[in-house]
């Protein structure tokens, strides 16, 4: 045996799996980028907000990170945590969609794929959403309709401006089309919201495809989104296969959508919570609103209900 | 020789035919596929078919012969009618969306010419630079009261079918589809839509024009609009595509229509990972008219003439003509705001979830 085949051998019976580079980002003292391999003391990754400092890479960041990063300590306030979901349609592929649901909801600790609440982004009080994509690919069903709609009422109510950060594969099949009416439910929300002039953000991170790109992720007064992340209607392969060749490689990114004109800025995730709070402080009238616009009108109380 | 049954068959047939020699001759559309070509047949229909063409057989025999046979062929013909209704009284999900998917299913233009008194089609979203014949529309008079009529519009055979790209809309067809429901909001008329389609178009081009913020633009847009919207899916309504235009006051839907989530074949590729379960995904989906019923997701189930819409598109347009109008009237009653809250209302309470309530019960 030569000291090359060792070698090759050594690297067959020992290969990097998955689940081994996962538990380096979970319990590691040092987290490997995804994107340029450099080792980093995974402390200073966190703090970094799980971007690479070497290549900027953004690793991928779940909700309960990301409501601190973007929410003032202590002001946090969940909403709805009790809205849990259900299987109305008695779902069965590979596996009950029941089980998949008690499975996902120990293994993440999320009720569903969407956290809501009320806080302070740099003391301006603002409703934000985040949509976890752990909980079976973020996809959109039931509850998380029903949270974000809760939400977006409670942000017109109270006049708050509404920040949803998206990361979902789309509609929740397992719910047939009791998922796909709650693209309809929440932006009928997002109507009445924007009928009170007030503000809108989504933050498109990775990937925003399928029926949240068709509805709430495109609905911004102001649209942003993270480096490189995919935003998509229709998935890469799909369309491949209609097109028959091969596609530009940024296709679907961020960059490429900013290019053609469907997102405001590509903001880096270190950047967020300050363009956000920017935002909203250039959003605030120097004057007050109108009176008319100081309550709600009773159009829209009711509504409301 | 004409019983009662032939006899109506045959005005039937006529007064189509006169329909649409008017339209020909106006010049306004492409001729209908006439009943006179062959037929098409679903796998399913095979018994009936082998039934029908022993009738034809035996009353063939019986004229060389000068045989009376007549009680015998009514009997015969008594059985087909039995089987036929039977057939279509069991249909799978998956055999139903076959019928939806029919050929000869009659389209939106069909259904729009043959229930309005007049009608003239509008082109063009003013922006893309290009008409999206995927979706048409246009301002027609509907039982004497102009209303703006819209939908998806499949190709009635392949030449028609590719320059409408098999009914599926780009961006193009969502914003034209928008422009003429805001005409129908500024000039107070009613909107009717017409969903057929087995989707939004997924293509390379579609995706760089925004396919994703053309759709979510008309459902928050469809929202805000002051006037009636009645939608009815009449062949196939296909996920976000079928959605971008599926806001309304009613939903409604043909018997053998469906409507999903995700197509039966790319929800089997995705979730079972075989695109060959698509029958086991159509079922599991709940896409058939009488589910969404229970689902309380569709407001008004149009039944069908037996054998589907395409065995008699003269009984299903009065049908669908008829439920128009009385869900119009009701809805003309109401004022535009309160049209709008009842509409929020309407999708604000579709989903299911629980929840605990203050004493403790699950919602």
């Amino acid at each position: 045996m030569s000291l090359f085949d060792w070698f090759a051998n050594r690297r067959k019976a020992d290969p990097i799996s998955q689940d081994r580079q996962e538990r380096e980002i979970a319990d590691g003292l040092w987290t490997k980028c995804e994107a340029c391999g450099v080792m980093t003391y995974t402390k200073d990754l966190r703090a970094n907000q799980m971007v690479c400092p070497e290549c900027q890479h953004h690793h991928r960041v779940y909700s309960p990170d990301r409501i601190h990063q973007l929410i003032d300590d202590d002001t946090w306030q969940p909403l709805d945590v009790q809205v849990l979901p259900q299987d109305p349609l008695k779902f069965r592929d590979r596996k009950a969609y029941g089980d998949r649901l008690r499975e996902t909801q120990t293994k993440t600790q999320l009720q569903d794929a969407v956290q809501t609440g009320v806080g302070e982004l740099d003391g301006l009080p603002v409703a934000l959403g985040v949509m976890d994509f752990r909980f079976m690919g973020g996809s959109m069903g039931s509850v998380v309709g029903e949270k974000l709609t809760r939400l977006i009422e409670r942000g017109t109510r109270d006049r708050r401006p509404v920040i949803i950060v998206c990361a979902s594969g789309g509609a929740r099949m397992q719910e047939g089309m009791l998922s796909l009416m709650q693209m309809a439910k929440i932006s009928g929300a997002l109507d009445l919201h924007r009928s009170q002039r007030l503000l809108y953000i989504p933050v498109l991170t990775h990937p925003t495809t399928g029926g949240v790109t068709a509805s709430f992720a495109m609905l911004g007064d102001i649209i942003l989104a993270e480096p490189k992340a995919t935003i998509a209607f229709a998935g890469r392969r799909v369309v491949e296969q209609t097109l028959r060749e091969k596609l530009p490689d940024d296709f679907q990114t961020a960059e490429y959508l900013l290019n053609h004109g469907f997102v405001d800025a590509i903001v880096p995730r270190t950047q967020l919570k300050g363009t956000l709070a920017q935002l909203i402080r250039l959003h605030q009238p120097a004057s007050p609103y109108p009176t008319e616009l100081e309550a709600l009108p009773q159009d829209v109380a009711a509504h409301l209900r | 020789m004409l019983n009662f049954g032939g006899l109506t068959v045959f005005f039937g047939r006529s007064l189509g035919q006169a329909v649409r020699l008017w339209c020909e001759f106006r010049g306004v559309i492409e001729p209908m596929p006439t009943p006179q070509r062959k037929p098409i047949l679903l796998d399913f229909e095979k018994p009936l078919v082998e039934l029908e063409a022993r009738i034809s057989q035996i009353r063939e025999l019986a004229e060389e012969n000068e045989v009376d046979v007549a009680t015998q062929i009514r009997q015969l013909e008594a059985r087909a009618d039995q089987l036929r209704q039977e057939i279509f009284a069991s249909l799978t999900p998956s055999q139903r969306l076959q019928v939806a998917r029919h050929p000869r299913r009659p389209s939106t233009l069909d259904y729009i010419q043959a229930i309005s008194d007049e009608w003239i089609e509008l082109h063009g979203d003013r922006g893309s630079g290009k008409d999206d014949l995927a979706m048409v529309g246009g301002i027609a008079r509907f039982e004497g009261r102009p209303v703006v009529m819209l939908g998806n519009q499949k190709g009635r055979d392949t030449k028609d079918n590719v320059a409408r790209n098999f009914g599926m809309a780009s961006p193009g067809g969502y914003r034209k589809a928008m422009r003429l429901m805001k005409h129908a909001n500024q000039f107070g008329m009613p909107i009717f839509t017409f969903i057929d389609t087995p989707g939004a178009f997924p293509g390379f081009e579609a995706e760089e024009m925004g396919q994703g913020e053309a759709i979510a633009y008309n459902l928050r847009e469809m929202f805000s609009l002051e006037v009636p919207i009645l939608c009815t899916v009449i062949g196939e309504g296909g996920s976000g595509g079928a959605l971008g235009i599926g806001v309304g006051d009613r939903l409604m839907m043909f018997e053998h229509s469906v409507y999903y989530v995700a197509s039966p074949e790319a929800c089997a590729a995705i979730l079972w990972r075989d695109a060959g379960r698509a029958a086991q995904a159509s079922e599991a989906l709940k896409i058939t008219a009488c589910d969404l019923k229970e689902l309380g997701i569709l407001d008004v189930l149009l039944p069908e003439p037996i054998g589907g819409a395409h065995a008699n598109p003269v009984k299903a347009t009065e049908i669908l003509k008829s439920a128009l109008k009385a869900n119009l009237d009701e809805l003309s009653q109401l004022s535009g705001p309160d049209l709008r809250r009842l509409r929020y209302e309407k999708f604000r309470k579709i989903g299911v979830f629980t929840e605990p309530t203050e004493n403790g019960a699950l919602t």
